[in-house]
């Protein structure tokens, strides 16, 4: 392939050094051409040539006679940009240039959704970029509208409509009030790209913590530990116990276990319980029996 | 050209003869080593008896360490080596003891007490630790009695564990995910506070994962001159809990050597967080931890494995505030000792002995490691 490409490139640089010579012959190029469609060039004058069309992604060679139509067929050329296109003769080259577009019609949408988890009631916290390319992956730079949604399956649809600029569009959500797996869909045309987004329980809110005699030793237990708008924080989040007494402390990181943490301390009247999980502070509890 | 020829043939010929006069006449401490003597001093003094047990110890020879002792009838060969190198895999394990110190309490013409302090060589630096002995006269001879420490053994059972496991499954090539994976765990530093210190730079802080998944993390920092350009990159390497569950926070300490926090304009914090399998258990508990005030500051405690599965290495990290709550330093001790199910065993940190006075409130957290275990 390498070689082969050499060999045309070659090939192209002798035909460019024979520009200066006469150019008694003529060629008819389309302005653009639709990426993936067909498209004719016609030539002018006798005898044999050698047509060659390059661009960034592509390069085409092809034998022609003189004086007639070089047909190109469907998906010849399907990389979007602008191509060079030269006739050597025997006696005169011939070039010019013409440009291949994206096809209209979108067919791929790149679709970039951050984070894929984050914690519920935040505003402004999940960001989706689209690009829209057609059926050839290329780029379609012509403004379309992008419908971005992002649903819960139990609380309302987030649905905004963005223009692309330069084939990109981006738009900003908020997370809800209620945890679980939302679909972030972005969709333009009949095209759409669905992304995952979970939702998680925010910081604990209210922790609360309760004190019973249990043997020799105290028994804490935390209520449902639970997030601000009432989501259940999950298990194996770590809840921290701590017993202060005389100067001399305990401390337990335990992780919460179907919805509650519960530990067993050691029993000193006077002691002080307290109950933390990360940077959130719950009740303290003085023991007095 | 002959110069160097006369040079390197003069090379061999004294390396042949030092070899052969150290075959001949070796060293005592070689002679030792190699199995075909003993460096072993007469035990006519107390502290002959227990260098010579300091030695059998260091040289591995339990065998006549075990021998040596006055109270052997006590327990076995066997005991005996585990009270040094632990029951369970443990730091002690691996370690070699890389000297010692005697040190004497008490004497008289029958009985002495003397104190030995071994330097345990572990993987993760030194470990000290003491024995008061109890010397006795026997005719001639001096016998050290070992005060055994027999660990409690935990009673045949069955203990259920149903703590979470968190396992990661990473997008496969065919899914349709895009550029997504699974996010990597959010991590938060919610104290950073750097000192000068004597040795250089410390900067002190704490990471809390506020995530609902485990986290793999670290904490790197960049210090930065006023002109902005950097000075020095480090990380915290092992003064950290590299294991972070939901809503846990752990300390951090990282160390710049030769910088002056004068020369500081600003400090640039990279904290790194990664997706880890892991599981809650097991659940540690920190029990009668206590501030002691200097000389000597520390914070002593001890670690109480409320799990069923065996901890062979713990390491402990405290954190020290001051009465505004600010953190103003964070050290750490690994236990060299495994934590068996319900067995308390100490742990001590030291604090240094500027800082103790300021030291209000402190907090403790433990990372675990198990070999062949789930972390």
């Amino acid at each position: 392939m390498k070689a082969r490409l050499t060999l045309v490139l070659g090939g192209l640089a002798v035909a460019i050094a024979q520009m200066s010579c006469a150019q008694d012959e003529q060629m008819l190029l389309p302005k653009t051409v639709e990426a993936g469609s067909a498209f004719s060039i016609q030539s002018t004058g006798s005898g044999k040539a050698t047509l060659y069309i390059v661009g960034l992604g592509q390069v085409l060679k092809r034998d022609v006679q003189l004086g007639e139509t070089a047909f190109f067929p469907a998906e010849s050329l399907i990389s979007a940009g602008h191509y060079l296109v030269v006739l050597a003769g025997t006696s005169s080259t011939q070039n010019g240039s013409f440009d291949v577009l994206p096809t209209g019609k979108p067919a791929n949408l790149s679709f970039l959704a951050k984070p894929s988890r984050l914690p519920v009631g935040l505003r402004g916290g999940i960001t989706g970029a689209v690009y829209v390319f057609d059926d050839y992956r290329n780029l379609i730079a012509a403004p379309a509208q992008v419908s971005f949604e992002l649903s819960n399956p139990t609380g309302p649809v987030q649905k905004r409509l963005v223009m692309t600029r330069n084939g990109a569009a981006w738009t900003v959500m908020d997370s809800t009030a209620q945890q679980g797996i939302d679909k972030f869909v972005a969709r333009v045309d009949d095209v759409y790209s669905t992304r995952v987004v979970a939702q998680v329980p925010g910081d604990p809110c209210g922790l609360k913590m309760n004190a019973q005699q249990s043997g020799q030793q105290v028994r804490l237990v935390t209520d449902p530990v639970r997030d601000c708008s009432g989501n259940a924080i999950p298990d194996g989040t770590v809840v921290t116990f701590t017993e202060k007494y005389n100067g001399v402390q305990s401390t337990v990181d335990e992780p919460l276990k179907n919805g509650i943490a519960e530990v067993e301390m050691s029993a000193h009247t006077g002691a002080t319980f307290s109950v933390a999980s990360g940077i959130v502070m719950g009740n303290q509890i003085r023991w007095e029996k | 050209m002959n110069n160097g020829r006369l040079f390197a043939a003069l090379l061999g010929t004294v390396t042949v003869a030092l070899v052969a006069i150290g075959t001949v006449w070796p060293a005592p401490s070689a002679s030792a080593y190699s199995g075909a003597g003993s460096m072993l001093r007469s035990s006519s003094t107390p502290e002959a008896a227990v260098e010579n047990l300091g030695d059998e110890i260091r040289g591995q020879a339990w065998e006549k360490a075990y021998a040596s002792l006055a109270n052997k009838a006590q327990f076995t060969e066997p005991e005996f080596v585990k009270d040094l190198t632990g029951n369970y895999p443990s730091l002690l394990t691996y370690t070699t003891l890389d000297k010692f110190e005697v040190r004497p309490l008490h004497a008289s013409t029958d009985e002495a007490e003397l104190e030995l302090k071994l330097h345990w060589a572990t993987v993760v630096g030194l470990s000290v630790s003491t024995r008061d002995l109890h010397v006795v006269r026997n005719g001639d001879r001096w016998e050290p009695e070992w005060p055994i420490v027999r660990e409690s053994k935990v009673p045949p059972q069955v203990i259920p564990v149903n703590y979470l496991r968190w396992d990661v499954i990473y997008r496969g090539s065919g899914d349709d995910w895009g550029s997504q994976d699974v996010e990597a765990p959010h991590v938060r530093i919610v104290d950073m506070h750097p000192v000068d210190r004597a040795e250089g730079v410390v900067i002190l802080g704490e990471l809390l994962n506020e995530d609902v998944v485990p986290a793999y993390v670290s904490v790197s920092a960049t210090l930065l001159s006023k002109s902005q350009s950097p000075i020095a990159t480090e990380g915290s390497f092992d003064k950290i809990d590299h294991l972070l569950l939901p809503k846990q926070v752990t300390p951090f300490l990282i160390q710049f050597h030769n910088v002056a926090l004068a020369d500081v304009g600003s400090i640039r914090m990279t904290p790194l967080s990664a997706l880890i399998p892991a599981s809650a258990d097991p659940v540690i508990e920190i029990g009668s931890e206590e501030l002691h005030p200097a000389p000597g500051a520390s914070l002593t405690g001890q670690l109480i494995n409320q799990s069923g599965q065996i901890v062979n290495v713990a390491h402990v990290l405290g954190t020290f505030y001051d009465k505004s709550g600010q953190v103003i330093w964070v050290a750490d001790q690994y236990v060299d000792q495994a934590l068996s199910p319900q067995t308390p065993v100490p742990f001590e940190i030291h604090i240094p002995q500027d800082l103790a006075r300021s030291v209000s409130s402190q907090r403790t957290v433990v990372a675990t490691y198990s070999f062949g275990g789930s972390q």
